[in-house]
């Protein structure tokens, strides 16, 4: 048995160590919001938070997360400054990276970044719609409450 | 998760509803509208309709919409034409995602299926007639009840008012009294000053579901027992397999059942990772393909080879030959254009649940009546007991208007008698892609002793679409699809003519037999062709002495609509301005599916050969506008896609099937690599246009034509890589 804290709760799964964590999560705890697309780490649809850090969960496996606090896109609450940003600038086109973009991008502006650093970061995710232009101005919407919010 | 109910139980469903219910039917002639609520249910059969809303007493407006919603914002675009035209207020709408129905085929296509940004363009006339007549019954309705003339009441924003008591009743109100009148048969529309949505950005309804986590794609799909299938599938195409170790594959933890087929074989397991596992444990062996020694450079020499065949005449205006022999000056040139890969974020994907009576899907499909139809051939059930459930899509691209998918998804939970969700890996998705068409292009063209364009011959070499879609349309040796933004078929909904008039003109085409399978991709060969046509006229406006702005326009008198967008294109460009060392602007316009896009494009080239475009200004005509916020996100998105094109995507071949794995080896534009894009809406009250597609195919000629502006090197070739741009650059 392996046991994952994720959002605040503790799960007793019955899954192998070396099955990457996004599988549980999607699977086992059907937390769907966090996505699969490339298996690899290289979009970035399926980051969550591990103990505050952006993490690709398709790249790690469930026995590197052991004892760390995982936070998913349900997890990040609806009044977040980013996924407030994010439908008021109406970033979103088909959807399906946007919660691993929202995940790297709360992460990197609670750590205190710059919002230009945090678009800079982005270039290590891939989106199809090509919500580029909107993605940056969800940031800096996101940076401005954040500033706000103090 | 809803279950679904037949058409006829829907239809019967509505009507049990008390309220006005308005279907609009198409006929050869147009549409029809007829009161559903008044009908008995034998009349309905007879009727064939294609969109409905549904006014109750609690004061609802229920649309249904049986379009896809892949981030384009249909969800939120046709309820927006029917509210606006109704008179509802935006917040009593609710919208519901339609089940396959021949209710839901657009007008234009026949079918229901969300391609050629066919959606709005199609609905648009249907939804607002339906909602004007609704509107006209709510007043009629009032007028009856308050016993007044109609004239005396008007509808505001989800009731009608009594001009002179000032009274109100609402539509929730007035809807039984309005299922009994008659239907108006040409009811009035709303004047453009008295639209309230349309024209005026509304927030997508599919917005805050995507953000908070909640949206539920095809790969999201959940029920009870639900099982997982991965397919072993061959590394070359057409190769049969040799071997495979099902009990290798059978003995991981988790595997239920090994269904093989003549083309793969499935791994059935109760988790997505232990069928996974078995797929790999089964250890299939394959042999050889159709063409084991393809590879990129086998696939670009036989498309330029076949230039050299003779070709299918497709357009002749004029005496092409006469024209160049009679030319001062002449050019000719060939063009190549790679495989290019929808590479859509979410991997396909589908859950089937076949039954004894029945089969339910859940797809992420752009295509219910072709899921439907192919759900029916492989269950062996009659369509009306296959009933597709749409999910949101997480990109479409015309990738899943595909139904390969879907069928097996189908026949996995047939063998496996339970519910399966059928999913694709990010490789697989890349290797069994049906992609965009290469295509090699040769073009001759003259000029007289004034620098006016004389004459241009034009040949094609494509692999067939149609193939795969609709073998039957391919005639006398001419896929259209292959040709759009050269020529379209006669009697085409879909305007992907030329908007240039060519004093001579000829066009050939022939189709190439290479293997890789191939489908629309957003714009399908406009964007390809656009490329070519786009970088030749520019080659020729060189050639003549003139500024490329001014030699497009004398190709497009008297078309005001495109010479609008170029116009305005340049103005806020600052078209003719000097530019730095090293960096250029380049122009392109093109007509698709009956919208106007030119585009300017700045672009920086460094002296390693890379590309930086620093800018694209967009001018669009696409008519009226529904929703402004999303027609500037597809022109945003469309730019980002044709420039990712233009300077990153080309699908690897090797040993007679598809190389490329992953996003590692087929990138995409990037954060850093995404221009500021400026978008130019036209006022416009022209014939409506799409705006899905149009935005793509002038981006790659516009960025080509800014390089050799730049630079004066001439890339024929995308994607211009740093090593292509060196190239030209020693050439030129």
């Amino acid at each position: 048995m392996i046991s994952l804290n994720v959002n605040g709760k503790t799960y007793k799964l019955d899954v192998p160590s070396d099955m990457p964590l996004l599988w549980a999560i999607r699977d086992n705890l059907k937390l769907t919001g966090t996505k699969y697309a490339c298996g690899i780490g290289e979009c970035g649809s399926c980051t969550v938070h591990v103990d505050g850090k952006a993490v690709r969960s398709c790249g790690v496996s469930v026995e590197d997360v052991l004892g760390k606090k995982i936070t998913t896109i349900e997890g990040i609450p609806e009044n977040n400054p980013v996924k407030k940003a994010w439908v008021d600038e109406q970033v979103v086109q088909c959807g399906y990276c946007q919660p691993g973009v929202i995940m790297q991008v709360s992460a990197e502006l609670s750590s205190g970044s710059d919002p230009h650093k945090v678009i800079d970061s982005l270039d290590d995710v891939i989106c199809r719609c090509g919500s580029h232009p909107r993605i940056k101005k969800g940031i800096k919407t996101a940076a401005k409450m954040m500033r706000k919010e103090g | 998760m809803e279950k679904q109910i037949s058409r006829r139980n829907f239809l019967i469903k509505s009507l049990k509803i008390t309220g006005l219910t308005i279907a609009v039917s198409i006929t050869p002639s147009g549409y029809k509208l007829l009161n559903a609520s008044e009908k008995k249910e034998q009349a309905l059969k007879s009727f064939k309709p294609n969109a409905w809303f549904e006014i109750t007493p609690d004061n609802a407006v229920t649309v249904t919409i049986g379009n896809s919603e892949m981030g384009q914002g249909v969800l939120t675009a046709l309820p927006m034409i029917i509210a606006d035209e109704l008179g509802a207020d935006w917040d009593q709408v609710k919208i519901v995602q339609g089940p396959a129905l021949a209710a839901f085929k657009n007008p234009l296509i026949k079918l229901q299926i969300t391609v050629a940004s066919a959606s709005v363009r199609g609905f648009y006339a249907p939804l607002r007639n339906a909602a004007a007549a609704g509107r006209a019954m709510l007043i009629q309705a009032a007028a009856q009840t308050w016993n007044v003339p109609e004239n005396a009441c008007e509808a505001v924003t989800g009731a009608v008012r009594n001009k002179k008591s000032g009274s109100k009743l609402t539509y929730g109100q007035l809807c039984l009294k309005a299922a009994t009148l008659q239907i108006p048969k040409t009811p009035p529309l709303k004047k453009k000053s008295q639209l309230r949505y349309m024209g005026k950005t509304m927030p997508r309804v599919d917005i805050p579901d995507k953000v908070s986590g909640k949206a539920v794609f095809g790969y999201d799909v959940e029920m009870p027992d639900l099982h997982y299938a991965i397919l072993a599938r061959p590394p070359a195409y057409g190769a049969k397999s040799l071997s495979y170790d099902d009990k290798a594959a059978m003995k991981i933890k988790g595997v239920k059942k090994i269904v093989p087929t003549p083309d793969w074989i499935a791994v059935c397991a109760d988790s997505f990772y232990a069928a996974l596992e078995g797929r790999d444990a089964l250890n299939a062996k394959w042999g050889k393909g159709v063409l084991p020694g393809m590879d990129n450079v086998v696939i670009e020499k036989s498309l330029m080879a076949d230039l050299d065949k003779p070709g299918a005449k497709v357009r002749q205006e004029g005496d092409v030959k006469a024209s160049l022999a009679q030319a001062k000056k002449k050019l000719e040139a060939t063009y190549y254009v790679p495989y290019v890969a929808h590479a859509t974020m979410e991997p396909m994907n589908c859950t089937a649940h076949f039954q004894k009576d029945r089969c339910e899907i859940w797809a992420p499909t752009q295509s219910q009546t072709v899921a439907q139809i192919v759900g029916s051939k492989v269950s062996g059930l009659k369509p009306e007991n296959v009933h597709i459930n749409t999910t949101l899509l997480g990109c479409g691209l015309g990738r899943r208007a595909n139904p390969d998918f879907v069928a097996q998804a189908v026949i996995v939970s047939k063998a496996l008698g339970k519910p399966v969700k059928l999913v694709w890996t990010r490789e697989q998705d890349f290797k069994y892609d049906f992609f965009r068409a290469a295509t090699s292009h040769r073009i001759e063209s003259g000029i007289d002793g004034q620098g006016n364009l004389t004459g241009w011959s034009h040949k094609v070499v494509t692999p067939s679409i149609l193939k795969y879609i609709a073998p039957q349309a391919v005639k006398g040796g001419i896929d259209f699809y292959c040709l759009w933004g050269l020529a379209d078929y006669p009697g085409s909904p879909h305007d992907n003519n030329t908007a240039y008039q060519y004093p001579n003109y000829y066009l050939d085409f022939v189709i190439s037999e290479l293997p890789p399978p191939v489908a629309p991709w957003r714009s399908v060969q406009n964007a390809p062709n656009a490329f070519v046509v786009e970088s030749f006229m520019d080659e020729m406006a060189h050639l003549a002495g003139k500024d490329p702005l001014a030699f497009r326009l004398a190709l497009l008198k008297g078309n005001m609509r495109a010479t609008r967008v170029l116009e305005t294109v340049a103005k806020k460009a600052g078209w003719g301005k000097k530019m730095p060392k090293g960096r250029g602007l380049g122009i392109a316009q093109h007509y698709c599916f009956g919208s106007y896009v030119a585009q300017v494009a700045d672009v920086s080239v460094k002296k390693d050969g890379s590309i930086k475009v620093n800018r694209v200004d967009v001018a669009v005509d696409c008519g009226p506008v529904v929703n402004p916020g999303p027609l500037e996100a597809q022109m945003e998105g469309g730019i980002i896609m044709g420039l990712s094109t233009a300077l990153k995507e080309e699908v690897k071949f090797a040993n007679g099937g598809v190389a490329t794995e992953n996003y590692e080896d087929y990138d995409l534009l990037r954060m850093s690599e995404v221009p500021e894009i400026k978008v130019h809406i036209i006022d416009s009250d022209e014939k409506i246009g799409g705006i899905g597609e149009p935005g793509v195919p002038p981006a790659a000629p516009a960025a080509a034509n800014a390089v050799f502006a730049a630079t004066g090197a001439r890339l024929r070739t995308i994607p211009m890589t740093p090593e292509r741009v060196l190239k030209a650059l020693l050439k030129g």
